[in-house]
């Protein structure tokens, strides 16, 4: 493979880069002219040749999604960025919305055509007031320059863009949940089918992507998708930006081919760990992927494919390294008491499992643990999440995927350290 | 509450225009809730019974639908809050990265818990859950801003600078 240069952060660093006149000054919008003299559905089929795959979690292709809008509809079509980034351990779209905010933008705008959509709206959490304040003035600049509104750049084309704020809701990540917020109400996710591309926002075909998978879009349509089918793995290739933090020297976003090994990530790009700690187990994909211990951590590729083979998942790319040093009971509390915080409530198991983990770890961290706890934990998590297969998109007890995000970590996490759940067990208790 | 159970003060937006300009960006009224919230508190500072009465006036609905999405937003206040609302994020990163201390920190030198706010009005302390800032943890929001990679002298030196 050649050696990789970074497509979606290139720029970001440099004086301006946020700015209209320093995107311009590097070929930004010409994919947007390009794409205005080209037929919506070429476009489509642009980016689906590319293998693009959603850079938010689910990782379902991005060219397919598109292609699911039907064409004999008369209803409005939405487009919705997904900038509600929340999983623990991802900070990437933060990073693009602050820097790069135009690439976003123009990749938006090129998925508003090709779906047939005049009104597109950006999803941004609303904890990001900093990066709100950033776009608003992204979306002035490209108003003031005909990139936004009628007739843009000349053509027969009308976009608006409208900036939604959310409020502080783990789920409204989840796109079903995100539409049902858009629409003013509590963040619960629907049941599917139907899928927003056919029913989504007000009832009409809506399609969500996330910022890093908008942000691609315009890369794709200048060099072409089998350029983009050049970097890493063909399934599921491209430019991706890793998120490591945790036990780790230099934390930060790396973008990198998709596939490169999570050793090299760790030790070479990010530094290591510091003061030469052992490497202990390691979240590859958000808190929502299942756990890798360090002999499965330093064996595995960056891509979807290997680390569904390694039973856990890419997800957002946000890597959570953890030292020698790192109370596995403790960790495995703090995952599950997030997720009983963000749980949204709507499906039983979920609503009530997710308390029953938090105050079952509890109770096991304060020295009064029962002997059947452990099977308990399996129960529950299994009660939750079902065991089911994610590569397989089948869901299991609950209405959306976030059942599978909690089962998936604390299960892993009991399985794989069970020795030190048992070591918090009263020792007269503690059965083998 | 009067007989008709509305709230007798009722709340008036002071930006007539800005609702009118939220209203426009919509296909739909409802759909402004969640920005009328927004702009409410941060005019009134919560979210009280009157803002909600009138925010299902203007959007077309019944009190207790506004209400049921206020419930669920975690930013969004149903009681007064002190001057400055102290977040600190909890999560694996973050927790990993010394956030513990900084609560301790907040509740040893103000004297308040997570929820509870300082006699003067001055504080807020809350834990709460994932950022989005996990590269720099540990990670304090403070009102509207994000502090980053935060040592709890910093920390201190960064709290005397909110009065």
């Amino acid at each position: 493979m050649n050696t990789f240069k970074p497509v979606l952060t290139e720029h970001i660093g440099q004086p301006d880069c946020h700015t209209l006149s320093f995107y311009k000054s590097v070929g930004g919008y010409t994919a947007l002219e390009k794409i205005l003299k080209m037929k919506p559905e070429d476009v489509t089929q642009e980016v689906k040749d590319s293998n693009l795959r959603g850079r938010g979690g689910a990782g379902f292709s991005t060219g397919v999604k598109w292609g699911f809008i039907p064409k004999d509809s008369n209803k409005p079509k939405y487009l919705i960025n997904n900038a509600d980034e929340s999983e623990p351990g991802t900070f990437k779209d933060r990073l693009l919305m602050n820097k790069a905010p135009h690439q976003m933008l123009e990749g938006m705008i090129i998925a508003a055509y090709a779906i047939g959509c005049h009104t597109s709206f950006i999803y941004i959490r609303g904890e990001f007031y900093k990066e709100y304040k950033i776009l608003e003035k992204t979306i002035a600049e490209a108003y003031e320059n005909n990139i936004l509104g009628q007739n843009i750049l000349g053509s027969n084309y009308n976009l608006d863009i409208v900036i939604h704020r959310g409020a502080g809701a783990y789920i409204c990540g989840e796109e079903t949940g995100l539409i049902e917020s858009l629409e003013g109400k509590r963040g619960w996710p629907r049941i599917k089918p139907p899928f927003p591309a056919i029913e989504g926002y007000l009832q009409s075909p809506t399609i969500v992507n996330n910022v890093e998978t908008l942000s691609c879009i315009p890369h794709i349509i200048n060099r072409g998708s089998s350029w983009f089918k050049s970097i890493g793995p063909e399934k599921g290739p491209g430019p991706r930006l890793f998120c490591i933090s945790g036990c780790i020297n230099k934390p930060g976003v790396y973008e990198e081919p998709m596939g490169i090994s999570l050793k090299e990530l760790i030790y070479e790009k990010a530094g290591g760990i510091p003061d030469d700690k052992q490497l202990k187990a390691v979240f590859p994909g958000g808190s929502s992927s299942a756990i890798l211990t360090a002999e499965e951590a330093l064996d595995v590729k960056m891509d979807f494919e290997d680390l569904v083979e390694k039973k856990s998942m890419l997800g957002s790319a946000g890597v959570i390294v953890m030292d020698e040093t790192v109370d596995m009971v403790q960790a495995c509390l703090n995952i599950a008491r997030f997720y009983a915080h963000e749980s949204c409530g709507q499906c039983t198991p979920c609503r009530e499992g997710t308390v029953w983990l938090v105050k079952m770890l509890t109770r096991l961290v304060n020295g009064g643990g029962k002997p059947n706890d452990i099977d308990m934990l399996f129960e529950i998590t299994d009660n939750i999440g079902g065991l089911i297969d994610f590569s397989k998109g089948s869901y299991g007890k609950t209405i959306c995927p976030f059942g599978e995000a909690v089962a998936w970590p604390v299960r892993s996490l009991v399985e794989k350290f069970k020795a030190e759940f048992l070591e918090y067990l009263p020792e007269e208790k503690a059965v083998a | 509450m009067n007989s008709n159970g509305k709230s007798m003060q009722g709340f008036t937006f002071v930006d007539p225009e800005r609702v009118e300009q939220i209203f426009s960006q919509y296909p739909d009224k409802k759909s402004a809730t969640l920005p009328l919230l927004h702009l409410a508190q941060s005019q009134h500072g919560y979210i009280s019974n009157s803002v909600i009465n009138t925010i299902a006036d203007l959007v077309d609905c019944h009190p207790a639908i506004v209400m049921d999405c206020v419930s669920f937003y975690t930013m969004l206040y149903t009681k007064p809050q002190g001057r400055h609302i102290i977040q600190v994020c909890q999560t694996l990163s973050c927790s990993l990265n010394g956030a513990d201390s900084l609560v301790d920190h907040v509740m040893d030198k103000y004297e308040i818990k997570p929820g509870e706010t300082t006699a003067d009005d001055r504080f807020t302390l809350m834990k709460v859950e994932c950022l989005g800032s996990c590269g720099t943890a540990p990670v304090v929001q403070i009102n509207k801003e994000y502090h980053e990679g935060l040592s709890t002298q910093n920390f201190d030196k960064l709290l005397e600078s909110f009065e």
